[in-house]
């Protein structure tokens, strides 16, 4: 499993492209919050996201943060939420935005493997939870809208070393969480033999 | 210092669990440090090694720079363990309870997560209609009150399951819920955690009962020595699973099972699961009836 540093937003699509399922990556650049309420506005009630997400990489979060003037706000505590609520918007991501990474806990469903290979996009594993240590990569909050529907706005975060990620679902057809849940599954034959 | 009127007492349980809910948010406990750091040595997979590899780091950071450990600041739950001579009437308990959530929110600030069911419209500083939510257990011949908070995180909290097994189902049949419930929900629920198991009583009960279960200490055992060992079956069988730490493989998908159990109608084999996640935050505080609070992180 190789270990990779990515930036985004990304112009080359060699740089999703050499990425596989299980590879460890570290991300610089930049990172578009995004949860449930804001992909709704954008999808189920039509309104345009007023932010550029070409070749961006999403990240499922609702942060604390402290206002500190219009518009301007500072992270307090980031951290990131479960991704499988919202594997229905992976699609129009790529179309209508040019999304070419999403990242989350948790994972997608097998559904979201075929849009991913057909757009080249990729799903990263972060560990949920580990918020005190992702705030301290984030550098700032460069770009806040749609604040109300605070704390489920779009987001625009500067970050420096972003990790470590874990490539969940690859633009090859692998997903982790795939294998890992059929393993699983074979095992549970064996386990409810021995019940 | 003497307590004169229910208002003093009243705010000193106000004032404990402002303080509560925030270092709960900040400061687990050493017995879940312990359990992850020990995760940590069995786990072999190169994934589930990085992940608890940054979970480890990631409390130290929570440690360093005094932040949450998670962000989700969660559903606001306390446990009351109220003694019969405690000289201030439940109503009050709650009020208090709640006040000092909202409070605690707004001072610190905390992410307010409380919505209303339909509407969805936030309804303020982590508090709400029935929000915060307590458990409640009075003692006899005591008069002190014992509170525990319980943030519980939503990531987990959705990994929640009921079954009503049937009395031909057996113990076997809860063990298969079990299972089947923890492989469903994969890395959602922010594994490796505490899984709570209730059984018996009644529906409800038996989910009550699994709330109970993860907020105990971690690892410890039930008295009752069967269900005890019902706990550390269902540990191993679960850390078979291959499900690994957030869901992505490896040899640790739990910590530690807890099951808590009410006798049961003789046609009734209720089993619900309530998942804590790795993160599973908790602190009490020990209040007299003279308004005096010792803190602890391990109860």
């Amino acid at each position: 499993m190789a270990k990779h540093e990515v930036t985004f937003p990304v112009t080359d699509e060699r740089e999703i492209a050499k990425l596989r399922a299980g590879d460890e990556v570290v991300v610089q650049g930049h990172v578009i919050g995004i949860r449930d309420r804001t992909q709704i506005r954008m999808f189920d009630q039509g309104q345009r996201a007023p932010m550029d997400l070409t070749g961006a990489f999403l990240l499922h979060t609702a942060p604390n943060v402290r206002q500190v003037g219009e518009g301007r706000y500072e992270p307090l505590c980031i951290g990131t939420t479960t991704s499988a609520r919202m594997v229905r918007f992976t699609e129009p991501l790529a179309i209508e935005y040019g999304v070419r990474a999403v990242c989350g806990k948790g994972g997608f469903p097998d559904e979201a493997i075929e849009p991913m290979q057909k757009h080249g996009m990729v799903y990263f594993a972060i560990v949920g939870g580990a918020a005190a240590l992702e705030t301290t990569q984030i550098e700032a909050i460069e770009e806040v809208a749609w604040e109300d529907l605070m704390p489920e706005c779009l987001w625009r975060f500067r970050v420096k070393d972003f990790g470590p990620l874990t490539v969940g679902i690859d633009a090859h057809g692998n997903s982790l969480y795939h294998d890992v849940q059929s393993a699983a599954r074979k095992k549970l034959e064996e386990l409810y033999a021995r019940l | 210092m003497s307590i004169e009127t229910t208002t003093d007492l009243q705010h000193a349980v106000e004032d404990a669990a402002a303080y509560l809910y925030v270092w709960s948010l900040k400061d687990i406990p050493q017995d879940l440090r312990d359990a992850l750091a020990d995760a940590a040595k069995r786990e072999t997979s190169v994934t589930g090694q990085r992940v608890l590899g940054t979970i480890l780091k990631n409390v130290e950071v929570a440690d360093e720079t005094k932040n949450l450990v998670c962000q989700d600041t969660g559903i606001a739950v306390y446990t009351c363990r109220v003694g019969e001579h405690f000289p201030l009437h439940p109503t009050r308990i709650y009020e208090a309870l709640r006040d000092g959530t909202a409070r605690a929110t707004l001072e610190h600030p905390l992410r307010s997560n409380t919505v209303h069911t339909l509407t969805r419209e936030n309804t303020g500083p982590n508090i709400g209609h029935r929000v915060p939510i307590v458990h409640w257990e009075f003692i006899p011949d005591w008069d002190g009150l014992d509170v525990k908070c319980v943030p519980k995180g939503s990531g987990s909290e959705n990994m929640s399951f009921l079954k009503m097994c049937v009395p031909a189902d057996g113990v076997r049949g809860i063990k298969e819920f079990v299972l089947d419930s923890i492989v469903g929900a994969g890395g959602k629920p922010c594994p490796p955690g505490i899984v709570g198991v209730g059984i018996g009583g009644s529906a409800d009960y038996a989910m009550y009962l699994a709330k109970e279960a993860i907020a105990r200490p971690v690892g410890t055992r039930n008295e009752d020595p069967l269900v005890a060992q019902l706990e550390e079956e269902l540990a191993d069988l679960l850390n078979e699973t291959g499900i690994g730490p957030m869901g992505l493989g490896g040899d640790v998908t739990v910590l530690h099972v807890h099951v808590e159990h009410a006798d049961t109608h003789m046609t009734l084999n209720p089993v619900a699961v309530n998942y804590q996640c790795w993160a599973a935050r908790r602190a009490t505080a020990h209040i007299a009836a003279d308004g005096s609070v010792a803190y602890d992180r391990e109860a």
